[in-house]
């Protein structure tokens, strides 16, 4: 490979199903798994792994259906979760730790604290959100590979 | 302290035998029934300390690299969620203690808090 040529080194999209706590944390699993066998860096993939556990858990909650999209970069981890859903009204408040509207049984599961979106950002280097209100929301997150 | 030494001291009953590395040093603990707090918290390679006894607590444990999961008051989770621990290399153990009980005897014997520097 080129140094210097930003490169698409692997891709796969996942579909997540709002409402299907059973399921939920398998997608940031086998993501996981993949970047594991790719040889990423363990610390970036920690890292990367709550991003998307917690972005995952989000659509279970809030949303009815989406996709995750990895690309794998020569020069960083990008992560795409488009969802179709209620969508965010005020996207300043919701980034503030603590703030939340989960319901008893999303706190029933242990999620639901208002910490999902402030700790995806933490957790990434680069990190923007979209969202209409009763469309849907889009996240674009990455760690980047030194 | 070794896991198999933790499960004495808090009476713990293995719900995963032969899973994970049961020799593996364990300096660090967190307690919480938020996994969102343990995604937001904990750093990693601490035992985990908690009363929520579902599929989620195994994923944080995995995705957080964790070194395994204690459930306090009882719990017992149901066998898709041992299915997926054994899947995910997560040790699993449970104790009749609750929380404060079980963390109060690891802090005693040294275990230290987790924090995420």
């Amino acid at each position: 490979m080129t140094a210097g040529v930003d490169e698409l080194l692997y891709t796969e999209s996942f579909t997540i199903h709002g409402n299907d706590y059973d399921r939920g944390g398998e997608v940031s699993a086998r993501v996981k798994s993949i970047l594991k066998e790719l040889g990423i860096d363990p610390l970036l993939i920690r890292r990367l792994s709550i991003a998307n556990f917690e972005a995952e858990m989000n659509v279970i909650m809030y949303a009815q259906e989406a996709t995750l999209v990895l690309e794998v970069r020569t020069d960083a981890v990008c992560i795409t979760v488009a969802d179709r859903g209620q969508g965010i009204p005020d996207i300043e408040l919701a980034m503030q730790p603590g703030y939340s509207t989960a319901t008893p049984e999303m706190r029933a599961r242990g999620f639901g604290a208002g910490l999902g979106l402030p700790n995806i950002k933490k957790n990434s280097d680069r990190f923007s959100i979209e969202s209409k209100p009763g469309a849907g929301t889009t996240l674009r997150y990455a760690v980047v590979l030194s | 302290m070794r896991l198999s030494s933790i499960a004495k001291v808090l009476e713990a009953d293995w719900l995963s035998d032969g899973v994970g590395p049961l020799d593996l040093e364990i300096a660090t603990c967190f307690a919480a029934d938020l996994m969102s707090e343990v995604l937001a918290f904990c750093a990693p390679g601490a035992l985990l300390v908690t009363g929520l006894a579902n599929i989620q607590a195994v994923h944080t444990a995995n995705l957080a690299e964790l070194a395994g999961i204690i459930f306090i008051n009882e719990k017992r989770p149901p066998q898709a969620v041992l299915d997926a621990a054994r899947e995910q290399d997560v040790p699993l153990l449970t104790t009749a203690l609750t929380m404060f009980d079980a963390c109060g005897r690891l802090y005693e014997h040294g275990i230290q808090p987790a924090r995420k520097g």
